[in-house]
C-alpha cells in the first residue's frame, strides 16, 4: 500500500496549501487586513475593497481549477506507479 | 409592446421550454430518479449546480443588499462563493467516490448507525423546507409584480410547473431544466448590467466599469453626508463580518441540495471539474452583482442630488410606491438617509433597468430570470426533501425490503407532497421562514459540514462522536438563533432574548455551533471505541479515486 499512502500524503499537502491561499485571500486580505490594504490603490479602487468584492472570487475559481488539474495529474501518476510496483496491490479496485 | 406583454412572452417561452425538457428527461429507475443515472457531464452539472445554488435571494435580493451595505456586503459575495472551495477540496470528490444517493446515506454508512442517518435526514428536511418556502413566495411575488396575477395563483403556477418535471423526471428532469434555467437567469442578469455599464461609462464590462463609478459614488456619498461606499465595517463589526462569511461558506459546503448534485456525475474526476464549472458560472453573477449594486446606488443618489425632495415624483418611485416597496414618509424625502430608508432592498435588481430607461424587453427578461432562479432552487430542494423521506426514512428504516418499483413510486409521491407543502408554506409563511438565511446556513454549517469532513479526513471519528457532535451543533445553533430572532420565531415574543453570543450575531452564530460540533465530535470519538474495520476500509476506499 506504499503508493496509496504516498498518494494520500501528497493529496493532503496539496489541499492544505490551496486552503492556505483560500484563507489568505478570503479572510486575510478581504477582512482582517482590509484597512491596511485599502491604502493601496488598485486601478481606481482601494485594494482591500476590490479583494473583498471581486478579487477573492477570482482566487476561489482559480483554486478549484488548480485542484482539479493537479489532482487529475496525481491520479494518473499513482496509477502508473501502482502498475510498476509488483509486490504491492494497486489502488483498491473501483467500487463504482 | 408593453413591459407586461413582453413579460408574458419571456415567461411563456421559458416555461414551455422547462416543461418540454422535463417531459423528455422522464425516468423509470430510482437511480435515475435520485442521481440522474450518474451520467451527467461535468459542465452540465456545473451549470445545474449554479442554478440550483443561485436562488431568488441571489438573483433578486443580493445586489440590493450590497448596494445598501457597501463594503460589508462582501459577506454574501465571499460567503456564497468561498464555500465552493471547501466543497471542491474537502467534500465533493470523496462523496462521489462513496457513491450513494443522499447525504444522510453517507452519514448513516460512515457512522454505521440508523440513528445518525435519521438525525441527518431530519436536519436535511428542516433546512430544505425553510429554504424552499422562500423560493415559492419569490415565484408568487414575481408573477404578481410583473403579470398582475394574484400572489396565490402565482405560487400555484410555480407549483404545477415544478411538480410536472420533478415528479416525472426526478433528478434527471431537474438537472436538465436547471441547465436551461441557468442560461435564462445569467442572460437576464448580465444583459441589463452590461447595458447600464455602457450607458454610465462607455465600458461594456460591469466588472471593469465599477472601477470608474466607485470614486464618483464615494464623492456623491460624501456630499450627501453619508460615509464612503467602500469604507469597511460600517454596519457590521469586523468579528461579525468574519463570522458571517465563514458561516455562509461552511453552510454552503454543508447544504444537502448542493452536495447531492455531485452524486450525479460519472466519476471523481468529473466531480472535481463540475465544482470548477459551478463556481465559474456562479462567479459570473457574483462578480456582476457588486457592479449592479454600485450602479443602482449611484443612479439613485445622483437623482436625489439633482432633484432633492422632488425625487419622490419620479415615475419609478411612484410605480414602486404603488406596490408598497417604496414608502415615502409623511414629510417627504428631505435627507439621503430618508431616501435610503424609503426604498426596499429587493427592488434594486428589479427596478434598475427601469430607472436606467432600458427597453421593455430587457425589463421583461428580468422577470423570467427571477422565476428561473426561484424554480431551479426550489426543485433541487424538493428533491432533497423527497429523497430524505422516501430513500432514507422509508427505504432504509421503515421498509428496507421495498421493491424498486415501490421505491420509485414512494419517491414520486413524496416529491409531489413536498411541492404542495412548499407551496402552502410560501402562501402562509411561518415565522421562521423569514429567517431562512440564518437558519439554513447556520444549521448546515453546524451539522453536516463537520460530520462529513471528519468522516473523510479522520478515520478515528466514530458513531458516538458524530451523533453527539451533530446534536450539540444543531441544538446550540437552533436555540441561539431562535433567541436572537425571538420576535420572528417564538410566538408571543416581541424582542430578542439574546443580542449576540460572544459578539457574534444570528447570521454568524452557526460558526460557533460548527466549532462546538468539531470539538465534541473529536472529544467523544477519542473516549469511545474505534469504528469497525469495515468502516475504516470504507474511508480508505473513499480517498482513492481510481477509475
Amino acid at each position: 500500500m506504499h503508493v496509496a499512502k504516498a498518494y494520500w500524503r501528497r493529496q493532503l499537502r496539496r489541499t492544505g496549501l490551496l486552503l492556505v491561499v483560500w484563507a489568505v485571500a478570503g479572510f486575510g486580505c478581504s477582512i482582517l487586513f482590509v484597512e491596511q490594504l485599502n491604502r493601496i490603490s488598485f486601478g481606481d479602487m482601494p485594494f482591500g475593497f476590490w479583494m473583498a468584492q471581486q478579487g477573492s472570487i477570482y482566487v476561489f475559481i482559480l483554486l478549484i481549477f488548480l485542484y482539479a488539474l493537479l489532482s487529475g495529474r496525481a491520479d494518473r501518476q499513482a496509477t502508473l506507479e501502482a502498475d510498476t510496483e509488483e509486490d504491492t496491490a494497486p489502488l483498491p479496485a473501483n467500487e463504482g | 409592446m408593453s413591459i407586461q406583454a413582453w413579460t408574458w412572452v419571456t415567461v411563456g417561452v421559458t416555461f414551455a421550454a422547462y416543461l418540454y425538457i422535463g417531459y423528455r428527461s422522464r425516468v423509470r429507475s430510482t437511480k435515475g430518479f435520485y442521481v440522474a443515472g450518474q451520467g451527467v457531464p461535468a459542465i452540465a452539472n456545473g451549470a445545474a449546480t449554479a442554478a440550483d445554488w443561485m436562488s431568488a435571494a441571489s438573483f433578486i435580493s443580493m445586489a440590493g443588499l450590497i448596494s445598501f451595505m457597501g463594503f460589508d456586503g462582501a459577506v454574501y459575495l465571499m460567503g456564497w462563493t468561498g464555500g465552493y472551495v471547501l466543497l471542491a477540496l474537502l467534500l465533493a470528490p470523496f462523496l462521489r467516490k462513496f457513491g450513494q444517493y443522499t447525504v444522510p446515506d453517507f452519514v448513516g454508512v460512515r457512522y454505521y448507525s440508523q440513528a445518525a442517518r435519521v438525525v441527518a435526514a431530519i436536519a436535511a428536511i428542516f433546512v430544505s423546507f425553510t429554504y424552499v418556502a422562500g423560493q415559492m413566495a419569490g415565484v408568487g411575488v414575481a408573477f404578481g409584480r410583473f403579470l398582475e396575477i394574484p400572489f396565490e395563483l402565482g405560487v400555484a403556477i410555480g407549483m404545477v410547473v415544478v411538480a410536472f418535471f420533478a415528479v416525472l423526471g426526478g433528478m434527471k428532469g431537474i438537472t436538465y431544466t436547471q441547465v436551461a434555467q441557468y442560461c435564462v437567469l445569467i442572460f437576464a442578469y448580465t444583459v441589463p448590467a452590461i447595458a447600464i455599464a455602457l450607458l454610465l461609462t462607455g465600458n461594456p464590462v460591469p466588472q471593469l466599469a465599477m472601477e470608474e463609478i466607485l470614486p464618483k459614488l464615494n464623492a456623491i456619498q460624501h456630499d450627501l453626508g453619508l460615509s464612503s461606499y467602500s469604507n469597511p465595517f460600517t454596519g457590521l463589526s469586523k468579528l461579525n463580518v468574519f463570522a458571517i462569511t465563514l458561516c455562509l461558506m461552511a453552510g454552503t459546503a454543508g447544504l444537502p441540495h448542493v452536495i447531492v448534485r455531485f452524486y450525479t456525475v460519472k466519476n471523481v474526476k468529473a466531480a472535481r471539474w463540475s465544482a470548477f464549472w459551478a463556481l465559474l458560472f456562479i462567479g459570473i453573477l457574483y462578480t456582476t452583482a457588486p457592479a449592479v449594486a454600485m450602479f443602482a446606488k449611484y443612479h439613485i443618489l445622483q437623482q436625489f442630488a439633482e432633484l432633492g425632495p422632488a425625487i419622490a415624483e419620479q415615475s419609478w418611485m411612484q410605480n414602486w410606491a404603488a406596490t408598497g416597496l417604496v414608502t415615502i414618509p409623511e414629510g417627504g424625502i428631505q435627507t439621503a438617509d430618508q431616501l435610503l430608508e424609503a426604498i426596499n432592498r429587493d427592488i434594486i435588481v428589479l427596478a434598475t433597468p427601469e430607472i436606467a430607461r432600458l427597453p421593455a424587453v430587457v425589463v421583461a427578461l428580468v422577470a423570467a430570470g427571477g422565476l428561473a432562479a426561484a424554480l431551479s432552487t426550489a426543485s433541487g430542494l424538493l428533491l432533497v426533501i423527497s429523497s430524505a423521506l422516501a430513500h432514507d426514512i422509508y427505504g432504509s428504516v421503515i421498509n428496507p425490503q421495498a421493491s424498486e418499483k415501490r421505491r420509485l413510486f414512494v419517491g414520486r409521491a413524496m416529491i409531489f407532497l413536498a411541492v404542495v407543502v412548499a407551496g402552502v408554506l410560501g402562501v402562509y409563511p411561518l415565522g421562521f421562514v423569514a429567517e431562512v438565511v440564518a437558519f439554513a446556513f447556520g444549521l448546515a454549517a453546524a451539522s453536516f459540514f463537520p460530520v462529513i469532513v471528519l468522516g473523510i479526513f479522520w478515520k478515528r471519528a466514530n458513531k458516538q462522536g458524530a451523533i453527539a457532535g451533530m446534536s450539540i451543533g444543531l441544538v446550540f445553533t437552533f436555540v441561539t438563533i431562535a433567541l436572537m430572532r425571538a420576535q420572528n420565531v417564538i410566538p408571543g415574543m416581541d424582542e430578542p432574548v439574546l443580542d449576540h453570543f460572544l459578539g457574534v450575531g444570528a447570521q454568524g452564530v452557526g460558526v460557533i455551533g460548527m466549532l462546538l460540533n468539531f470539538a465534541v465530535m473529536i472529544g467523544v470519538s477519542l473516549c469511545t471505541p474505534d469504528s469497525p474495520l469495515s468502516v475504516r476500509e470504507l474511508v480508505e476506499r473513499v480517498r482513492y479515486p481510481n477509475e
